[in-house]
């Protein structure tokens, strides 16, 4: 059976699935029954300063349904803990007691100076805790007071408080990262150079889910009015892999470790952050829709999963994805695909046929000899992968690599890996002279 | 069951048999109306298929993919809008079609998983929104001055006046009997069409107006064809079948064997079912849906042994599996491969029936036994088939309407051999005697109608 346990910066917790700073870990109670559940370690929701915070007292949540109501994007408008500090610190402290082998981080918010920042971390640090996250992210809210995301839109401040945390506490830090920004790269740039342990990401993106269009306010609506709110789920994932992925290739930022956030919902995702380099990975709106109990799909998917893969521990794959994230110049122009339809597996929705017909390459029949039937016109197909995605039936259509010659272009299809950099339609090829090999980026998981 | 006549128990054919609720509980909706979270749920499945074989099976053409995507976006009235525009019907379709062997059987979800989009639920879903808002979703077209005359309202005949009245011609519809509906009024279960639901139809189709109805008014008897031709600028005969095969079997006119076809009809216009008196063992003969209906209303009504015998094997019966299964599973005993002999009648009642076992020869070809089977019977009901009765289709100046096997010949434009007289429903040839098939009819004939009266403004004022 793999082992799960993992050591992040330091910090030991039986598996890496985490509870993100949120709702679930507001309290004493949530926390409890979250170890009982069997997750790994828990990030405290953000304290902040005395007198503490007040929420609305109206809907702070909104929400994207796919079918059946599956909950596919949520979005808050919550502040960070509503109670007070010496509330949250004795909790902590007792929790921490009674699980010392669970990992406990205190996610932190404080106004921009350093007296705040200073007053607070040995308070923390007090309770046992194993270490800090600094909560650079929330887009809502906090932001209007100079804090969370406000503080994270900018690579110098986000240097200048990890530096004071990093000063005045022992425990290690973690900088959480708000996606609100246009580069993430900048960013964790500054918190390393800030002198971070680790970064956290993604927090949650600014977002309105929706309007009531009988009232024409946003949702969730207070009193006919709606602010902006904090977008997280499933629907984020691909943002958070791709930011994830950003700092784990970017030469300045390669190797440092990284807390994966951001639409973990199965084993499945909490493998893929992994894959990119993660350390642990940290859950939210998977628990608020199900409760605490999917962890135990989560943990046993997840040892399943590398057993079959023969990996005896999370390092083992820990980061082997990273270097197959690269620039889409790099990407081999000689990798030909043809889509192929299982006629077996086929439903005959037509939705592949209808999806290429009107908006890509007329390349799927949907009648043949008279009969409805959809076939894959190699002379058409790009390889373009549509098809795929909008079929029902999971493994009917697949995309098979071809060699030879390409019925589509009528040229033989070189066996050489070529890319863009050379390819005679590029206008920069010429100045470069010769092919660019891809660049070899430092290893993720160092 | 087979006893020796002298040791048959006494005839037995009483009403009452059934409490108030276990009648309610026997004759409530075959399927209750889905709740608005039922429906967005079955919405969810569909896949919104490209040239979806669900539309190709459905012989109105319903934009079933369109209807199912509204109702999921929350809009079932604007569903109910698609549903009408191909099939103004579509209420009664949703409840009484054979979705089974039509847009269901295909669903590419009853390929995938054996378990089809339930289409037909989820079109009453959007067409009982409408229809309970009391408005119609259609407007007519400026008045044309044209007069069509619409003899039978049944579904053929309403669907073809209301496209016309739609168009803005002037229909006059007429209809032998009291009612509005022909078979959906008279001939459908009643677990199928609760709560009156044929009547409320008919008030919603002619609330598009322009259309004057005429009840009790009989084609060959109180009109004729060749008035009808003279007066009116179009006719479309929706006639339906006015008679059921004969039982070639001894005994077979007694009173209590009787036409299934008239028994429901009976039923259906019956106002206490308590006081409607059926057999307490009812043989019904025939294969089909009608048979069905027959059995299961006899045992929903109380008879406590109910047999369908069918004189080919199973897989000949023309009600679809589903509908076998539904009587079967109601307790209604599917004999086959037994062809009447003879209805058993003493002292003036029936007693029983005797069958003759067939079996199918070396050729393929229905061959008698010579087995003899008696099963007792109370009342024998005969559901083996309805014709058409030609009668008032020759009168007037000019040629007859051509027939074909018996029915009314027409083209695919549904017109007959007579210029200016169309046709449609079960009273045409090549039909599949469906409501939904009915309704086609009426739509298609009314657009052609519509364009030959078109055709003819046109030429008049050029």
């Amino acid at each position: 059976m793999a082992d799960l346990s993992t050591n992040f910066i330091g910090i030991r917790s039986p598996n890496p699935f985490w509870l993100a700073s949120a709702p679930p870990t507001d309290k004493e109670y949530n926390v409890r029954r979250a170890f009982e559940a069997g997750w790994g370690g828990v990030v405290w929701k953000t304290l902040g300063q005395d007198p503490a915070v007040v929420n609305v007292n109206g809907p702070r949540y909104g929400a994207i349904h796919g079918a059946g109501r599956r909950l596919l994007g949520f979005n808050n408008i919550e502040l960070i803990t509503d109670r007070s500090l010496e509330t949250n610190l004795a909790e902590i402290e007792r929790v921490k007691r009674d699980y010392p082998d669970h990992a406990v981080v205190v996610s932190l918010m404080v106004p921009c100076e350093e007296e705040a920042w200073k007053a607070i971390l040995p308070r923390v640090e007090a309770t046992g805790a194993d270490g800090l996250e600094l909560n650079f992210g929330c887009p809502h809210g906090m932001s209007e007071r100079g804090m969370g995301s406000a503080v994270g839109q900018v690579p110098e401040y986000i240097e200048m408080v990890t530096r004071w945390c990093k000063t005045h506490s022992r425990l290690p830090v973690i900088v959480k990262l708000t996606p609100n920004i246009t580069d993430i790269r900048f960013p964790a740039r500054a918190a390393k150079a800030g002198g971070a342990d680790a970064v956290s990401l993604i927090n949650t993106i600014s977002s309105i889910v929706s309007i009531d269009l009988d009232n024409f306010a946003p949702q969730p609506s207070i009193d006919g009015k709606g602010s902006h709110g904090g977008y997280c789920g499933p629907a984020v994932k691909p943002i958070a892999l791709n930011m994830t992925a950003e700092i784990a290739r970017d030469p300045q930022t390669a190797g440092i470790p990284i807390s994966g956030i951001g639409g973990v919902t199965t084993w499945r995702d909490a493998a893929e952050f992994i894959a990119l380099g993660c350390g642990t990975v940290q859950v939210c709106t998977a628990a608020m829709t199900y409760g605490f109990r999917v962890v135990e799909e989560m943990k046993a998917g997840l040892a399943r999963w590398m057993d079959e893969k023969g990996y005896a521990s999370i390092e083992d794959f820990r980061g082997r994805a990273a270097p197959n994230v690269t620039d889409w110049q790099y990407l081999n122009l000689n990798y030909v695909t043809k889509a192929r339809i299982d006629q077996d597996k086929c439903i005959s929705c037509g939705r592949c046929h209808i999806a290429c017909e009107d908006t890509s390459h007329q390349a799927i029949t949907a009648m043949k000899d008279g009969r409805r039937h959809f076939e894959v016109i190699d002379e058409e197909c790009v390889g373009c992968n549509l098809c795929v995605e909008v079929c029902p039936v999971e493994d009917c259509i697949t995309m098979e690599r071809i060699s030879g010659t390409d019925p589509r272009t009528g040229k033989a299809i070189p066996e050489t890996y070529a890319n863009w950099t050379q390819h005679p339609n590029n206008p920069s090829a010429a100045e470069r002279l010769q092919f660019a090999p891809e660049p070899v980026v430092a290893d993720a998981a160092e | 069951m087979s006893h020796s006549p002298q040791r048959r128990s006494p005839p037995d054919i009483a009403a009452g048999r059934v409490s108030a609720d276990g009648l309610r509980a026997n004759f409530s909706d075959l399927h209750p109306p889905l709740t608005a979270h039922e429906a967005v749920v079955e919405a969810d499945r569909c896949y919104f298929c490209y040239d979806a074989p669900c539309v190709q099976a459905c012989p109105t053409g319903i934009d079933i993919p369109l209807f199912i995507r509204q109702i999921q976006t929350g809009l079932p009235q604007s569903a109910a809008e698609t549903i009408f525009e191909a099939n103004i019907l579509g209420g009664m379709c949703a409840r009484v079609c054979p979705t089974e062997t039509l847009c269901e059987e295909v669903c590419v979800r009853e390929v995938a998983e054996g378990k089809p989009v339930k289409i037909g639920e989820l079109q009453r879903h959007a067409t009982d929104r409408l229809i309970e808002t009391g408005e119609h979703p259609f407007e007519r077209a400026p008045e044309t001055g044209r007069r069509v005359a619409v003899v039978g309202a049944g579904p053929a005949g309403l669907s073809c006046a209301h496209r016309l009245a739609v168009n803005g011609h002037a229909v006059t519809l007429f209809d032998a009997r009291d009612k509005l509906g022909g078979l959906n009024e008279y001939g459908i279960a009643a677990y199928k069409a609760t709560e009156e639901f044929a009547r409320r139809e008919v008030e919603f189709v002619l609330s598009i107006g322009g259309i004057e109805v005429r009840t009790g008014t009989a084609l060959g008897r109180d009109i004729h064809l060749g008035d009808l031709v003279r007066d009116y600028d179009g006719v479309f005969l929706g006639l339906g079948l006015g008679a059921v095969n004969a039982l070639a079997a001894e005994g077979a006119d007694h009173g209590e064997s009787r036409d299934a076809v008239a028994w429901i009809a009976d039923l259906r216009q019956t106002r206490d079912l308590a006081e409607l008196p059926i057999g307490r063992r009812v043989v019904v003969i025939g294969g089909g849906m009608t048979a069905i209906d027959a059995a299961i209303q006899a045992k929903a009504l109380g008879a406590e042994e109910v047999t369908i015998a069918y004189r080919r094997g199973q897989e000949a019966m023309n009600a679809s599996a589903y509908e076998q299964e539904l009587a079967q599973t109601r307790g209604v005993t599917i004999r086959t491969n037994l062809q009447p002999r003879r209805v058993v009648v003493e002292d003036g009642s029936v007693r029983a029936i005797e069958l003759e076992r067939t079996r199918l020869d070396a050729d393929g070809r229905l061959a008698a036994t010579g087995e003899i089977v008696t099963i007792e019977a109370d009342q024998v009901f005969k559901a083996i088939g309805q014709a058409f009765v030609p009668e008032g289709c020759s009168g007037g100046e000019g040629e007859g309407l051509a027939l074909e096997g018996g029915r009314i010949r027409v083209d695919a434009s549904r017109r007959t051999s007579r210029a200016g007289i169309w046709a449609g429903g079960d009273c045409v040839a090549g039909g599949e005697d469906l409501t939904v098939t009915a309704v086609e009819d009426g739509k298609i004939a009314a657009n052609d109608i519509h364009a030959a009266l078109s055709a003819g403004q046109q030429q008049a004022a050029e």
